[in-house]
């Protein structure tokens, strides 16, 4: 039997890729890898396909990330409870065991298949940090290795369905201008988080994607109101970076120190910056400090480098920059243990899942994230592969139809004076600015929603989705339709917690300690629900 | 963003057309690849490593272009200066068994 590799090279020259898996992953960051690899472990023949390039693609890839590494034990259960004081109460101990549990034995088998990772003093490998650019060139040969076909530049469109259950995905492979189509057993959705089009490591690829796709079909999201995560980046740079700023101080435009010691810090720097320019320098901390954070985090490191700027004794102009759903919390709303959705064959893994059982209101940047994208990369690819073998026979001969709609198939008809790029804008200027986001108020959210909701009608009527056009297309549907949720969960949560601060709302409500699932395409559903298991608070 | 491809130093391996998560550059038979799409790149650097001619530069500013030219890219040695940091050569990984983020992990904050 050909393998899927020689079966793509066999169809260059056809007018339509057309392919047959079990089990389809799209997405290309750390989660669509380890889904990947577990679905290939499970006997499924599993293929990738991605909007940019397995190994680059995502917010993982250009960072240096720790992991939530932590073992079992004593150890373990104070670190769940150290977190459950900072959460808000939503997250679920027995969901942050499992991820650390996952976590834990997956790193050791990236150990064990030689992945370079640091000795301590002691001589003992130190496994709680990946470096991005390493970490994901590693994962692309693992994946390859493990007979899994990557197909980079073919983003994903749309769903496919048949009666009732997913049944593959079909998009265009943007570099050579061709259509393909993927019909699976099961799909994977590994496509990242949300970045609202801010100019932040990865966003280029996370326009909210997968949200969209699986809306679509009939899944939920939850936690889509935990998306006001910011962070500190040099002026103008994209590097949402934490790490440096930790030992920073934060100035004025007159020179003024702001008072940030032990506070949070985005927000001391947001209060400043609706005031005035904000200036930073890496003043803090123990001398061979400097030389750690240069050698450990080298691209941080570049805006000054390039400038002649010496951060540690000069100081340098500072922004925040939204992190959205990335280092935010909301996804898919996962409906079991299995990473699956409630819609057959569709499984969620990574930032494209909601996080809130792991990471309750607050953000997972770095370690949490990095744990979860592990751990449920491989409970989606096990399950995903577990339901394509029940498939297995009938996945060749469905009657796959697309769910794809706003931004691909106008509902009333393509006008050319409807623009991917101004629909971009427009969400940037809803979503970005921190006197509309990080800092919320019931007006301002309202008055954000109404206009986000007639961009919505206006492209769901009039986007043209035609050739290649399509990608930026439906990513001004997803960044559009993802705003929408966004600020819709954000209303329904009249309080604050966690990253959700409401200014006309600043106390939290001990009535919401819930968890709120939005769906729904023209007309947004939010429904409150409980959530099983969480320790509340 | 993406500023220079070196005419001095690409082999027109297209190694960056492949690997640019935001597909930016497109491929040209027997030159170097053109920065085709500027405005999509989101300035994570990673083309600047996988280049195995350290032949591309990319200006921190993540906003627009800024203009700067080969020359001065070349004379301030700024090509292949992230690599080097990393401990990448040739556009292929090295470096992570280096990293001394362990130790910062332990400096009180």
């Amino acid at each position: 039997m050909p393998t899927l590799r020689q079966l793509v090279h066999r169809q260059r020259g056809a007018e339509l890729l057309d392919l047959v898996a079990d089990v389809l992953v799209i997405g290309g960051g750390p989660a669509a890898s380890w889904a990947a690899v577990t679905a290939a472990e499970a006997g499924a023949r599993v293929i990738v396909v991605d909007k940019g390039y397995l190994g680059t693609s995502g917010a993982t890839a250009p960072t240096n990330t720790g992991t939530w590494f932590v073992p079992p034990g004593a150890e373990r259960e104070a670190a769940i409870a150290r977190r459950q004081l900072l959460n808000g109460g939503l997250a679920v101990p027995l969901w942050v065991d499992r991820t650390l549990d996952m976590a834990w034995q997956r790193l050791h088998a990236l150990a064990d298949w030689g992945y370079r990772f640091p000795h301590d003093d002691s001589g003992k490998p130190y496994l709680a940090n990946l470096r991005g650019p390493d970490y994901m060139a590693f994962m692309r040969r693992r994946v390859l290795r493990a007979g899994v076909a990557i197909l980079d530049h073919h983003p994903a469109l749309e769903l496919l369905v048949d009666s009732g259950v997913i049944a593959g995905a079909a998009g265009i492979d943007r570099q050579r201008n061709r259509p393909w189509q993927v019909r699976a057993g099961a799909v994977v959705l590994a496509t990242g988080g949300c970045a609202f089009g801010e100019r932040i490591l990865g966003a280029t690829g996370l326009t909210g994607d997968g949200y969209l796709m699986a809306v679509e079909a009939g899944a939920k999201l939850s936690g889509m109101e935990f998306s006001a995560q910011y962070a500190c980046a040099p002026k103008q740079s994209s590097l949402n970076k934490g790490m440096p700023f930790v030992w920073a101080s934060f100035f004025r435009e007159d020179g003024t120190r702001l008072d940030s010691v032990g506070k949070e810090r985005s927000v001391v720097v947001a209060r400043a910056l609706l005031e005035g320019p904000v200036w930073a320098q890496f003043d803090r901390g123990i001398p061979e400090l400097r030389l750690w954070l240069r050698q450990a985090q080298p691209n941080c490191f570049l805006p000054y480098s390039r400038a002649g700027v010496d951060p540690f004794t000069q100081r340098f102009p500072v922004t925040l920059r939204c992190e959205g759903t990335v280092r935010g919390v909301g996804g898919i709303k996962l409906m079991g243990d299995d990473c699956s959705t409630g819609v057959p064959g569709l499984y969620a893994a990574g930032d494209a899942a909601s996080r809130e059982r792991l990471t309750g209101a607050i953000t997972g940047g770095g370690g949490p994230n990095s744990s979860w994208a592990i751990a449920s990369g491989n409970w989606a690819g096990r399950a995903a592969a577990d339901f394509a073998a029940c498939e297995t026979g009938k996945i060749r001969d469905r009657r796959a139809t697309g769910l794809g709609r706003a931004g691909l198939r106008p509902a009333v008809s393509a006008r050319s004076d409807s623009s991917a790029g101004d629909i971009l804008e427009s969400v940037r200027e809803e979503f970005l600015p921190l006197e509309r986001n990080f800092f919320r108020r019931g007006a301002t959210l309202r008055q954000s929603l109404d206009r986000l909701d007639r961009t919505w009608a206006d492209l769901r009527d009039h986007l043209p989705g035609e050739g290649l056009g399509a990608v930026k297309s439906r990513e001004a549907a997803a960044l559009t339709a993802t705003s929408r949720w966004a600020y819709a969960s954000a209303l329904a949560r009249a309080e604050s917690r966690g990253m959700q601060r409401r200014l006309d709302l600043p106390a939290a409500d001990p009535e919401f300690v819930c968890s709120f699932e939005v769906s729904g395409l023209d007309r947004i559903d939010v429904r409150r629900s409980e959530i099983p298991g969480a320790a509340g608070g | 963003m993406i500023e220079i491809v070196s005419s001095q130093r690409c082999i027109a391996c297209d190694i960056c057309v492949k690997m640019c998560p935001a597909n930016v550059f497109d491929p040209v038979r027997g030159k170097p690849p053109v920065i085709a799409r500027q405005s999509d790149c989101q300035t994570c650097f990673l083309c600047e490593i996988y280049c195995p001619t350290d032949a591309l530069y990319v200006a921190p500013c993540a906003e627009g272009p800024v203009g700067i030219n080969e020359a001065e890219i070349e004379a301030a040695g700024l090509f292949g200066s992230y690599s080097r940091a990393l401990g990448w050569r040739r556009g292929k990984p090295g470096g992570s068994d280096k990293d001394p983020t362990f130790r910062i992990r332990k400096v009180p904050r």
